[in-house]
């Protein structure tokens, strides 16, 4: 199956990862890496999230597209990314 | 000016035109209503925090306009998660304002402490924990934007106690929280989808909640009547279409009228406004109008596709997509369409209980013809809700509350509650069952405390009635804890809470004594008692298609 790496800015607060992998779990759609950092004055945050492509990743970043605290999604598809640094 | 965080948010909420707040005090959220002490603000202190949450949604659900609650920390939070839940599901303007314990004990167990932000993160549209009185200033109005924009949803603000004693400076008030403006329309989808439409041989409207949020029941009408589609509504869509409308092809799904499933079978175009592909509306999903193109309007986007792929999806306001649409289509009189619709609703029809019988279709009937033409009917869930759903003729959006998505039993009562305070001079009936009604029958002192007009029709037939027929239709008459030990008398509890109570027995006329109930200015309960017998039909399996509609046809002989 395809990887994708959906690359989020979501604003900075400490609930914001919940919502972001509670869409996950609540979907039941498995999240296979996630990396997140804030970035710049600390308003905003980078997260990339590690997935395996399937018909319903499109209903996913609408949902996460959804969420008060997301600003942006984009998917990069084939390859890990960042996270093939991490063993 | 010098304020608190309580005073901060209570006169941010009067700034929303909150006029009315339903709720419990508590340890956490005590100054909040040292603060509502000095407010214009009316509270309703209802008995349970459900309830609370679901006298807030019958003041949403009937206006469209958001409602508030309070609550305390702890067990009054997790209260308040059903009705929350519930507005979820249905799309309801909710904003639920909790205690919580202070910001140095977060995270200690300490009494009465959960962490409702994290519980409710699947259920609220947003949700906000506020960690200083400043941040109301943005948080309230905030979650007045959110709870109304787009597709309307619940939004929880969890304040812990030392924000709402907390003072600070106020030098100006923040505009208050609004509606934003839709997503535009796709005019080149428009113009497509119409087209789609001109070439149709065989098309069907499916409207739901969105037509009823959206207000875009005139123009659906428009739209069916100009280019002679016929009207299937959810659950949540009914009164968005007139019944008398021949049109009209009344609830589709798992207890529509077997014409209703047929005719969609065949449609060549399934035209869905502002509904989302609902299990109990479309059956086993591939085969759901097999032959149909989907043209699909949501204003959420992310339901489009969702549950099944459209040829012609949107993501805006229904009502802006078919007013854009109205003009495009053009003035067909589809005979043989229309002329293929009467046939099947001959061939086809409701199986409707004989005049006069005692089927519960028939009370519905009764209540109807009792009622006023504007009532609001709310409803429990169970067989009495699918029969007021099937029987009922609402002609008028917003005047059925019921819990459609979450089918929450113990909504009715204080839904009715919420709508009669938010609709003065109206009536508001609640039909009920006996299983439903025990859920949040604490509720009659506080419809006691207030003497509203609400009549709460409970059809009692010692049984929750809709467990008992999966178990006689579908687990071979094994019945297991579906019929109560204890026959409740309604109207005899009533009466302990300062309510007017009426009995209407089997064998006695209906139409009189719900006569008697309607002449009662006040609150009143009418126990009617019902056979056991009875079952909703047609009934769809669950996970079959919904042309495999079983039964019906005995309606009427059963109860002679």
């Amino acid at each position: 199956m395809e990887n994708v790496v959906i690359e989020l800015k979501v604003r900075n607060h400490p609930g914001v990862m919940s919502h972001v992998t509670g869409l996950f779990s609540r979907r039941a759609f498995n999240l296979e890496g996630i990396i997140c950092r804030r970035v710049g004055d600390g308003s905003t945050s980078r997260m990339l999230l590690l997935v395996h492509d399937n018909q319903r990743l499109e209903q996913v970043v609408r949902q996460l597209e959804n969420l008060r605290d997301v600003i942006s999604v984009s998917c990069t598809r084939g390859g890990e990314g960042p996270f093939s640094s991490i063993q | 000016m010098r304020l608190n965080g309580a005073e901060i948010i209570v006169k941010l909420l009067e700034r929303q035109g909150i006029a009315t707040i339903a709720g419990i005090p508590g340890g956490a959220n005590l100054p909040l209503y040292n603060a509502l002490y000095k407010s214009p603000i009316r509270h309703i202190l209802a008995r349970h925090e459900q309830g609370a949450g679901f006298i807030a949604h019958g003041m949403a659900r009937s206006t469209g306009r958001p409602a508030v609650c309070f609550a305390t920390s702890g067990p009054g939070a997790t209260n308040l998660i059903t009705a929350i839940a519930d507005a979820r599901l249905d799309s309801v303007p909710l904003i639920a304002i909790t205690g919580q314990v202070p910001t140095s004990m977060l995270g200690t167990d300490a009494f009465q402490e959960v962490d409702i932000y994290n519980m409710t993160i699947p259920i609220t549209k947003h949700n906000f924990l506020v960690r200083s009185a400043a941040e109301l200033l943005s948080v309230i109005p905030e979650a007045f934007e959110i709870a109304l924009s787009g597709r309307p949803g619940p939004v929880l603000i969890d304040v812990p106690k030392d924000v709402q004693t907390q003072e600070i400076d106020v030098y100006g008030w923040p505009e208050i929280g609004e509606r934003l403006p839709s997503p535009p329309i796709d005019t080149d989808a428009i113009a497509r989808a119409a087209a789609m439409i001109n070439e149709a041989k065989r098309p069907v409207l499916y409207a739901g909640g969105g037509v009823m949020n959206s207000a875009s029941h005139a123009v659906l009408r428009e739209i069916a009547d100009k280019n002679s589609i016929p009207v299937a509504l959810t659950l949540m869509g009914l009164g968005c279409f007139p019944p008398d409308n021949p049109l009209y092809l009344g609830m589709l799904g798992m207890h529509a009228s077997p014409y209703t499933n047929l005719l969609l079978d065949e449609a060549d175009l399934l035209i869905a406004v502002g509904a989302r592909f609902d299990d109990r509306a479309v059956g086993r999903v591939q085969e759901f109008c097999p032959e149909a193109a989907i043209v699909h309007i949501d204003i959420d986007r992310a339901e489009l596709d969702k549950i099944r792929k459209a040829h012609i999806s949107m993501a805006c306001d229904a009502g802006e997509a078919l007013s854009a649409l109205l003009p495009l289509v053009r003035i067909d009189e589809r005979r043989e369409w229309r002329s293929r619709l009467a046939l099947l609703r001959e061939e086809h029809p409701f199986p409707a209980p004989r005049d006069g019988s005692q089927h519960p279709l028939s009370i519905i009937a009764g209540i109807a013809a009792a009622a006023p033409e504007d009532a609001i009917i709310t409803t429990d869930v169970g067989q009495h809700q699918m029969w007021v759903a099937q029987g009922y003729p609402f002609t008028r959006p917003r005047t059925l509350l019921t819990s459609g998505g979450l089918g929450t039993m113990g909504f009715g009562l204080p839904a009715a509650i919420g709508a009669a305070l938010a609709n003065p001079g109206r009536r508001v009936v609640c039909v009920s069952g006996d299983g439903s009604i025990q859920m949040n029958i604490q509720e009659l002192a506080t419809l006691a405390d207030l003497g509203l007009p609400v009549t709460v029709i409970v059809l009692n037939n010692g049984q929750l009635g809709l467990v008992r027929q999966q178990q006689e239709l579908f687990y071979g008459g094994n019945y297991i804890a579906s019929r109560f030990e204890t026959r409740l008398d309604f109207a005899a509890i009533a009466r302990e809470f300062g309510i007017s109570g009426k009995s209407i027995r089997t064998g006695e006329p209906m139409a009189a004594g719900l006569a008697r109930a309607f002449a009662d200015g006040g609150p009143c309960v009418v126990d009617i008692g019902v056979e056991t017998e009875p079952n909703v039909y047609p009934i769809v399996p669950p996970g079959a298609a919904n042309r495999d509609m079983i039964g019906g046809e005995t309606y009427g002989k059963r109860c002679n």
